[in-house]
């Protein structure tokens, strides 16, 4: 599959100098340097470690440029009185685990990679494991520095530009070109995650064990999405909290062995049958029902980084994902038949994960809502696009939305349709500090109809 | 122990990696350099990342009048040098060198003539406080003659002769000398170069670096296959590489 004809308004080919994480991209280059002010001088996009899965970090049609970070990552100052963190936009979350995790500080929220940057993190107001309590990212910055799209350089926060500031959480990149990113850090009594993984049987004991566990920080499911019948739902439950220093080893996490798949799998690698083995040994890997222990943070939080380049397991055609919150008005069997649509329409991805969301950041178009978010992998197929339109229509249906940072499918109509509440205030804000758009991506043309 | 090390180049690429290694481990530092702005902002990493302290002592290594003052303000901030670190240097392709005549002349003084001075006044320094180690960024296009990095090669071909004459003259009297030839590194001095397989990331020549320090070694290839890479190319008969576009 050379390209994805089959949604207007996007093209996006595999064999591309410039890629999301899914493995789909354009032609075109980084601008990398260490002087972020230099670089974003008439920048249209700039973007991190392009974690992102699908064209939200690739430039609109016709420019073929987008300024990289990676290279601008100082951090500018750290307060230990305050855990306060001020760092360039390139700073990533895996150097601020290197770097402050073994002084007992942590980012505090995390999300399933380390190698997104803060300027990432801000981007897409990142959520993780501990969302029910801590909220996206965007809840614990202090403020932001960016390059409008007038070229100036303007200091956000909730009391200085708040409009900006607020647009630009979960902004996508749209609002200006993130400079700098001031972040509370939180206090953790030990570098070592405690855990507990638990079998659970169905749907419903995994909704049960997610709901009954919310005074741990941090929690998350995984089901296996080949289950039937009785057995439908079927999965995984982890909760987590920080360690107590009597429960952890002495010594520091470290980071063992990372094994690489080395080139893209061939196709017929990835068919039914290998998912299901997957799903079932990840299903059976612990014999017991129940396992509990210290860990190391890196597995807890980031279990894929540990493969590098896992994405090739999907082969040529790359991967999507899609993930959606479906809020809690819908009620608990939206989920489940959000579920069972994934199922019966062939989704069989490798990992579906479940998580409970807590409440709405003040973000503009932050991701997060109360409800159950549901996250599933997706091979590249020709049937991808057509299955990617029924789950956001039933997402449409029971007043939910999708989370832009993974998604590559999702046509402009039932996106606006999603955001109607929110689009206009963003838009609104938007115009007022771009009125021309300059400032725009791949995905800005495709979902918010921008210029191509 | 943490040391007492000066350093130039700090601010910016593999220099940058290599002061943040040392800063993780709690040494004293001293950088030396043109930029106040970008000094201070890398007094402001280094610090936060775990520097004991961090000093900064206004430099140009194309200036050689400055060099022995600058060292001797960093080893008077610091108490005394355990060891200095050279990782800034000019660049050009050898296209941008053979057009523009202003370029080469610079590059050509400050990455050899400029940077042996120097290291003169470094071993001569370190050599008066008893010892220590003088640790000089070099290339591997300093290792033979290649059609792509004649006229920056030769600065480098130099500098490598130098420092590894300097081993073998003073390395009875307590000066380590370590040669740190890095292959292509993705910096912002490489960056919209084409880039040849093995490229190597900075934060991992940095840890290279700073290991080599530690063992003291003589001579450092980073990222390490690149060693293989050189001793493959040296061995090329000349016909193939008048060919070859490497």
């Amino acid at each position: 599959m050379a390209s994805h004809d089959t949604v207007p308004g996007i093209h996006l080919h595999r064999a591309a100098s410039l890629r999301g994480w899914g493995g789909l991209g354009v032609p075109g280059v980084e601008r990398v340097g260490e002087d972020l002010r230099a670089l974003t001088d008439g920048a249209v996009l700039t973007r991190g470690l392009g974690r992102s899965y699908g064209d939200a970090s690739l430039p609109p049609p016709g420019v073929t440029e987008v300024v990289s970070t990676r290279m601008a990552n100082r951090i500018r100052s750290f307060d230990p009185d305050t855990g306060l963190l001020v760092a360039e936009a390139g700073f990533s979350l895996r150097e601020l685990a290197d770097v402050f995790l073994p002084r007992g500080w942590f980012t505090p929220v995390s999300p399933g990679t380390w190698f997104v940057t803060l300027g990432g993190a801000v981007a897409s107001d990142i959520h993780g494991k501990n969302h029910h309590v801590a909220g996206t990212f965007g809840q614990h910055v202090d403020h932001v520095v960016l390059r409008v799209a007038s070229g100036e350089i303007v200091r956000a926060s909730r009391t200085e530009h708040p409009d900006l500031f607020l647009a630009t959480l979960g902004g996508m990149g749209l609002t200006g070109h993130l400079l700098e990113v001031a972040v509370r850090l939180e206090r953790v009594p030990s570098p070592w995650i405690w855990r507990e993984q638990l079998q659970v049987p169905n749907f419903d004991a995994l909704l049960d064990g997610l709901e009954k566990s919310t005074d741990w920080p941090q929690t998350v499911a995984w089901i296996d999405t080949l289950s039937t019948g009785r057995n439908f739902g079927r999965g995984v439950l982890m909760r987590g909290r920080w360690a107590e220093p009597y429960e952890a080893p002495a010594r520091l996490p470290r980071e063992g062995f990372r094994p690489v798949v080395p080139v893209d799998m061939p196709p017929w690698a990835l068919t039914d049958a290998t998912v299901k083995l997957f799903n079932f040994a990840y299903y059976r890997k612990q014999v017991v029902p129940s396992v509990a222990g210290a860990v190391s943070p890196q597995s807890w939080f980031t279990p894929l980084d540990a493969v590098q380049h896992w994405y090739r397991a999907y082969g040529k055609p790359g991967f999507t994902q899609h993930q959606a919150v479906i809020p809690r008005a819908a009620g608990r069997d939206a989920v489940r038949r959000f579920c069972e649509l994934l199922v019966h329409h062939g989704g069989t991805g490798f990992l579906c994960v479940i998580k409970d969301c807590g409440a709405e950041g003040d973000g503009l178009l932050s991701f997060p809502e109360p409800g159950m978010s549901v996250a599933l992998d997706l091979p590249n197929r020709p049937g991808t696009p057509a299955l990617v339109d029924v789950l956001n229509r039933f997402v449409l249906d029971v007043g939910g939305r999708i989370y832009l940072t993974k998604d590559t499918f999702t046509r402009r109509e039932h996106f606006e349709a999603m955001e109607a509440a929110r689009l206009p205030r963003f838009r609104e804000v938007r115009a007022q500090w771009d009125p021309d758009l300059r400032l725009r991506s791949a995905l800005s043309v495709r979902l918010f109809g921008d210029p191509a | 122990m943490s040391q007492r090390i000066a350093i130039v180049g700090a601010t910016r690429g593999m220099g940058r990696e290599v002061a943040r290694r040392l800063a993780e481990r709690g040494d004293h530092l001293a950088l030396l350099g043109r930029d106040p702005e970008a000094l201070e902002a890398a007094k402001a990493d280094l610090a936060a990342r775990g520097a004991a302290d961090v000093s900064i002592v206004a430099f140009d290594l194309a200036d050689a009048e400055g060099h022995g003052p600058a060292l001797v303000q960093a080893s008077r901030a610091l108490g005394k040098l355990d060891a200095v670190v050279l990782t800034a240097g000019l660049f050009g392709t050898q296209e941008q060198l053979e057009a523009d005549a202003d370029l080469r002349a610079r590059v050509l003084d400050v990455n050899f003539t400029k940077t042996i001075l120097f290291c003169e006044h470094a071993r001569t320094l370190l050599l008066e406080q008893g010892g220590g180690s003088l640790v000089v960024f070099s290339s591997v296009a300093g290792d033979t003659a290649r059609k792509t990095v004649g006229l920056y090669g030769a600065t480098k071909a130099g500098l490598s002769h130098y420092l590894g004459s300097l081993d073998r003259r003073y390395h009875s009297q307590g000066l380590h000398v370590l040669l740190v030839k890095p292959g292509f590194v993705r910096t912002g001095m490489t960056a919209g170069l084409k880039e040849p397989p093995f490229a190597g990331e900075p934060a991992a020549v940095s840890r290279d670096v700073v290991a080599a320090m530690s063992r003291r070694a003589a001579v450092v290839y980073t990222p390490r296959i690149w060693q293989l890479v050189m001793l493959v190319v040296m061995h090329l008969p000349r016909f193939v590489m008048r060919k070859v576009g490497f």
